[in-house]
């Protein structure tokens, strides 16, 4: 296999919890525990979560923008961030961000043409004024928005157009590999097939590569080859697109995949839920054995002690579980929809 | 757990009077000089023991459809400035929004349950108080007797503990457990029809599921009705015997949840159904141009023109469609819905 785009190995990240007057550190969240995972270059990696699963704090990390506790994460096979203090290196130019929501993450008293300028004037890709506006006339076309609309500030666009604007900011510096952190889920239904669509068209034709982090599960598998699943900061299976869709085995990926409504009445009242008891813990720093054991239908007590590290199976995943291992698991092969 | 709540065709509450009937509604709200129609002429009945899904994006009125039959907008800005509601045979639009009457309709006819739990309870009022608050008030127990039906309450929104638990807070509690505290308030006085407002919205998908589960067989044992008003095209397949669809404040489309998802009459609702990415598919999205239009805007046509990819010659020249009827029990506001593919 060729280089990876971006490879993390045993990643994790710890916050600490400080309470009482002095501040002091009674304790940890440990929002991503040991993950690794590898991003084909011009490839879409889809993180899966609900919210405390840690895919935000991941795609943090590997932008450099919090502290890791261990684990250490390549861009192009060149080391970015070792354990420690966060800090930016040349190669985080590469590498930009979408934001999920986006009314915050924009700048309400700046201009189009100002947002998109800024990180292209930073990266250095653009030196004069002259340069600048071919740049955000460029940037404003490639996202479907209208050259005339470069002066107006964020409140006289849509929720879809300030993605829109969101995304072309992403783009116009020297980035190639983008994280997005829920990019859709704060858009109405029709503007979300609107921006996953310009996601797909932008990705395939600038050779992009995609971090793609979402908690709907169709979305991701819209277009991400490859899915982690996160469960409690870990990685709980990994696999391709289909294979996840059609033969979940950890039994969270078949619960988070059973809890989502099929927009088909008949096939829908035909189905069985398999659902799960209980809420996501608060933090795994007080729990033995696996993260998912007290939610689990199958767990024993080999899962409330030992912890199951990710292991790959013979069809080309990687799965956390010991009733995998030991072949407790049935295998629904869900009908595709 | 196939169809559940959906409603038993052998009963004969199919046939009484809808436990609701909206006929004409219309709402305005006024805002820097300008008069906006946010529900426009809007009528539909709830039926005895169904559910009744509302569809729409931000902006198309649905929510603002239901405050208005709760009597909750403020005025000003708002007003209700048409239309007739009768809720059980009486009209709850000759109320006071603020009388007796009203307050006794709103948690004991009706029970509601919205999106964002943390703000719709109270956060320095344990949750027994709250719970205790509407059966004292709308069925006039004593302190020891609500106390008891509070608790027997949450045991059966799956709270276990539930004596203890009536004195925590509701920070205590988790958004999933929000839920279902909001829940045990909404059928404290076994009310005859429900209205839930993105109830899953704000929740993470296992628990969506978990509570769609418990709110559909809740509103079954009490034998009352549901309004289920989303962006969710998953949860109608599977819960709503039926469905209105609305944009930019009118039903654009109406009929049983089976009829409408087979056979969509109206372009918004093809081009929805179209649009949702469905788990194990591919294919490419095919996306509704434009966006959905500011609540309030008007229309010298149909307001789903500009958008429209089966506009006809007609539809740049009529005024908005109306309601009509396409096929037995299926109705669709669009010139172009009668025409064959």
């Amino acid at each position: 296999m060729s280089q990876p785009k971006l490879q993390v190995e045993g990643l994790s990240v710890r916050f600490p919890v400080r309470s009482g007057p002095f501040q002091r550190r009674v304790g940890e969240v440990r929002a991503v525990e040991n993950v690794s995972l590898e991003i084909a270059s011009g490839g879409v990696f889809g993180i899966v979560g609900e919210s405390g699963s840690g895919k935000t704090t991941l795609g943090r990390a590997v932008l450099g923008l919090v502290d890791t506790h261990a684990g250490r994460i390549s861009f192009e096979g060149r080391p970015l961030v070792g354990p420690g203090r966060a800090r930016r290196t040349a190669d985080h130019r590469r590498m930009s961000l979408v934001f999920q929501d986006p009314f915050g993450s924009l700048n309400p008293r700046m201009t189009a043409r100002q947002l998109i300028a800024e990180p292209a004037r930073i990266a250095g890709t653009v030196r004069t004024r002259a340069e600048a506006r071919d740049l955000v006339a460029a940037k404003l076309d490639l996202v479907g928005l209208r050259a005339d609309m470069a002066d107006r500030h964020p409140h006289e666009f849509s929720g879809g157009q300030r993605q829109r604007i969101g995304i072309a900011r992403a783009l116009a510096g020297a980035a190639d590999f983008i994280v997005l952190d829920e990019p859709v889920s704060a858009l109405d239904v029709s503007i979300q097939a609107q921006i996953v669509n310009l996601l797909s068209d932008l990705q395939q034709t600038l050779g992009l590569t995609f971090l793609f982090i979402a908690h709907d599960i169709a979305v991701v598998c819209q277009f991400a080859e490859r899915i982690a699943v996160m469960y409690l900061g870990h990685v709980v299976e990994l696999t391709d697109r289909r294979r996840l869709v059609e033969n979940p085995l950890h039994p969270y990926t078949q619960s988070l995949l059973s809890a989502v409504p099929i927009p088909d009445p008949v096939r829908e009242r035909a189905r069985q839920l398999a659902l799960v008891k209980g809420d996501i813990a608060a933090s795994s720093a007080d729990l033995s054995g696996c993260v998912f054991h007290p939610r689990c239908p199958l767990a024993n007590e080999r899962c409330r002690v030992e912890k199951p590290a990710l292991m790959d199976t013979s069809d080309n995943r990687a799965v956390a579980c010991h009733a995998v291992e030991e072949g407790r698991v049935e295998m629904p092969a869900r009908e595709s929809v | 757990m196939a169809g559940a709540g959906r409603p038993d065709p052998d009963l004969p509450e199919a046939d009484a009077a809808p436990t609701l009937s909206v006929r004409g509604l219309s709402t305005e709200f006024r805002a820097g000089g300008r008069v906006r129609r946010v529900v426009d002429d809007v009528s539909f009945d709830v039926k005895r023991r169904e559910i009744l899904a509302f569809v729409g994006e931000s902006g198309s009125g649905k929510s603002v459809t239901f405050l208005s039959v709760l009597r909750l907008i403020a005025d000003p800005p708002g007003r209700i400035v048409d239309g007739s509601v009768l809720f059980d045979g009486e009209d709850l639009m000759t109320l006071d929004p603020k009388g007796a009457r009203m307050r006794s309709i709103r948690g004991g006819g009706i029970g509601f349950v919205f999106q964002e739990p943390m703000t719709s309870l109270n956060p320095v009022l344990t949750i027994g108080r709250q719970i205790m608050e509407s059966l004292r008030l709308h069925l006039d127990m004593g302190r020891r007797e609500a106390r008891a039906r509070a608790a027997g309450l949450l045991s059966a929104v799956g709270i276990g503990d539930a004596e203890r638990r009536l004195g925590a807070y509701p920070h205590e509690f988790s958004g999933g457990m929000r839920q279902r505290i909001m829940i045990a308030i909404a059928v404290a006085c076994s009310p005859r029809l429900i209205i839930a407002d993105e109830p899953t919205t704000a929740l993470d998908v296992t628990t969506q599921a978990q509570i769609l589960e418990l709110l559909a067989g809740t509103v079954r044992d009490l034998g009352a009705s549901l309004v289920l008003i989303t962006h969710n095209l998953g949860i109608v397949a599977r819960y709503a015997d039926r469905i209105n669809v609305m944009y930019a404040g009118r039903i654009v489309e109406s009929g049983a949840t089976d009829d409408v998802f087979a056979d969509p009459r109206h372009p918004y609702t093809r081009a929805l159904l179209d649009c949702v990415p469905r788990l194990g598919e591919t294919r490419k999205l095919a996306p509704i141009a434009g966006q959905p239009p500011d609540a309030g805007t008007a229309f010298a046509h149909c307001p789903f023109l500009p958008r429209c990819a089966r506009a006809l010659p007609v539809c740049r020249t009529a005024p908005p469609p109306r309601l009509a009827d396409v096929a037995p029990n299926h109705s669709a506001a669009c010139h172009a819905a009668e025409l064959p593919e």
